[in-house]
């Protein structure tokens, strides 16, 4: 994941980076990613994750990937559940507080059957930003002295030759395909993103594929009017999908916010026996429909219609 | 523990408790759940221009009663906020110096004041694996910490199983030795007490017992020597105003009950 710096380049030299349409449907963006790959997932917990390009991934039946993201919530216990995933590296791991700590991780971690490697926030923040900057490492001053750092391989202490202060390096984090969901962007590419941006930006520029899912997709001539609204430029995308509802049942910001009773129902699901809950809820919204439309009627127009009330309501104050 | 008789929950109580340590003007880190709780009560009562920051990348936004987000990185979290910025940025405010107070929850903590949220057992072979660190260990590693936890022994160890987020690590000076030059813990606060940190030692010690509580109370429930001075301060008891503003903020009681 840390590359040497002649390759990366040469992989973002080979690239076509020509104003170019990259429309394509959720099915063919999975080619993009190949088995073995390590996936850097945007958005944070439950927000704009990108569910749709999940759940196309785990569809396509991908093998032996390794997944990064700022907080993992319900995409994690799916991408182990679903065989597709056995390496998540993130600050945090579990549903969400409200719903307690995550059975599913539990299971897969505990019998050792999957691999949690745990990073705080900022050092894994700072890892893609060393990546969006080409550079091999970044420093902090977090960390030291505890065991999240015992606990990880590739961390090096180094004495400031400046001030002579202790500091922490971390290793670049240059992800093989970025999956990240926006508002909306062009036909190119170009994203623009409402509300918190979390991680996004540095992970789109360190990744050596992106794949943009959009809620919708506006005219180039709409991002030139407003140039200081687009966030992830055309030139690191590879892939656009359009897909409504993309992040569902989790939230995107000002357009719906995470479908609570449906949340609620997997915490239920995954409770008792989280081997057995995992696996039905993917036969049942990840395997039996036909198309994504499906999975959307599945999560039901009502609890639809509640989570874009209260998303459209961060306007309203 | 809190008798059943008294008016007000312990997590309401751990609310008040925390809150009436943050003074107005300060800027403060917080998480979810009782942290958020008790800076927005403190933003009511006594410190309307207590800036609080959310790790989503929040900075100084005005939750709306009701409506508690469910983490902090989420759209709730930005209701009023002076500006949303990337999750890394706001958290390199910690270490630039900007943040006076870092204030979260914890599992479970050890007489040096560092935080498990990691492994009950050992990293290898763990009873029950935890959800992690999230930003805490870097709040923790970069500022001035208030932690507000449950006066449990089974939470009050002797040594953590895991350093998560550090505390004094050893204690003396171990934690600026290792690198860690800022930050540090300041106040503990329970259900039972308010607990600091012995200047030279860094071991804790009660520093004030809630209203009723006795020290052997406060010992029965800590899982390792507890230092309890002779001349101990006593609180005040949650006002009416505290708890009306606080279940005003939280009428579900999702955090408070």
């Amino acid at each position: 994941m840390t590359q040497n710096y002649l390759d990366l380049r040469a992989a973002t030299q080979a690239r076509d980076r020509s104003l170019r349409a990259k429309v394509m449907t959720l099915e063919k963006a999975t080619e993009i990613v190949q088995d073995g790959d390590h996936i850097a997932i945007g958005g944070c917990t439950a927000s704009r994750t990108p569910l749709a390009m999940i759940w196309a991934l785990i569809r396509a039946k991908k093998n032996d990937l390794s997944i990064s993201r700022s907080i993992v919530s319900t995409e994690g216990d799916l991408l182990f559940g679903s065989g597709i995933c056995g390496h998540i590296i993130t600050s945090w791991f579990s549903q969400g507080i409200v719903w307690g700590i995550s059975k599913v991780m539990r299971s897969y971690t505990e019998t050792k059957r999957a691999k949690f490697e745990e990073w705080s926030h900022m050092s894994l923040g700072l890892r893609y930003r060393a990546g969006a900057m080409g550079i091999p490492f970044m420093p902090t001053r977090a960390m030291m002295g505890s065991d999240v750092a015992n606990q990880l391989e590739n961390l090096k202490e180094i004495e400031c030759p400046f001030t002579g202060d202790n500091l922490l390096l971390v290793p670049a984090l240059n992800p093989d395909v970025a999956l990240i969901h926006v508002q909306r962007c062009d036909e190119y590419g170009n994203a623009q993103i409402d509300g918190l941006q979390f991680m996004d930006l540095d992970m789109a520029m360190a990744a050596n594929k992106v794949i943009l899912t959009t809620e919708k997709i506006v005219s180039n001539d709409q991002i030139r009017r407003k140039p200081d609204q687009t966030k992830i430029p055309f030139l690191t995308v590879d892939a656009v999908v359009e897909v409504p509802y993309g992040a569902a049942p989790h939230e995107c910001y000002g357009m719906y916010e995470p479908f609570f009773k449906h949340m609620d129902d997997y915490a239920d699901l995954t409770k008792d026996d989280p081997d057995k809950g995992v696996a039905k809820y993917l036969d049942r919204y990840y395997y039996e429909p036909s198309n994504w439309p499906e999975y959307l009627s599945l999560l039901g127009v009502e609890e639809m219609l509640d989570a874009t009330r209260r998303g459209r309501s961060i306007y309203d104050v | 523990m809190m008798s059943e008789e008294l008016p007000y929950s312990a997590s309401e109580m751990l609310s008040v408790m925390s809150g009436r340590l943050l003074t107005d003007g300060q800027t403060v880190f917080a998480g979810v759940g009782i942290p958020l709780l008790a800076a927005t009560l403190a933003q009511r009562i006594h410190g309307p221009g207590i800036t609080i920051l959310f790790e989503g990348g929040t900075l100084g936004p005005f939750v709306v009663p009701g409506e508690l987000p469910a983490s902090t990185n989420e759209q709730r979290c930005t209701r009023r906020a002076n500006m949303l910025l990337s999750i890394t940025d706001v958290l390199l405010l910690l270490q630039r110096g900007y943040v006076d107070v870092g204030f979260m929850g914890g599992a479970q903590i050890d007489r040096y004041g560092n935080l498990n949220s990691s492994f009950i057992g050992s990293p290898e072979n763990p009873s029950v694996r935890l959800p992690g660190t999230g930003g805490g260990n870097d709040i923790s590693s970069l500022t001035q910490m208030i932690v507000a936890i449950k006066h449990e022994k089974r939470r009050f160890v002797e040594k953590v199983d895991f350093v998560t987020s550090p505390g004094f690590l050893t204690g003396n000076s171990t934690r600026h030795d290792t690198g860690l030059i800022s930050g540090g813990m300041y106040r503990v606060v329970t259900d039972l007490a308010i607990m600091g940190f012995d200047e030279k030692t860094k071991s804790m010690k009660v520093e004030a017992l809630h209203p009723g509580v006795t020290a052997e109370e406060v010992r029965d429930n800590t899982g390792f020597d507890i230092l309890i001075g002779k001349n101990v301060g006593v609180t005040k008891a949650p006002t009416d105003e505290e708890l009306s503003v606080l279940r005003h903020l939280d009428p579900d009681r999702v955090y408070i009950a």
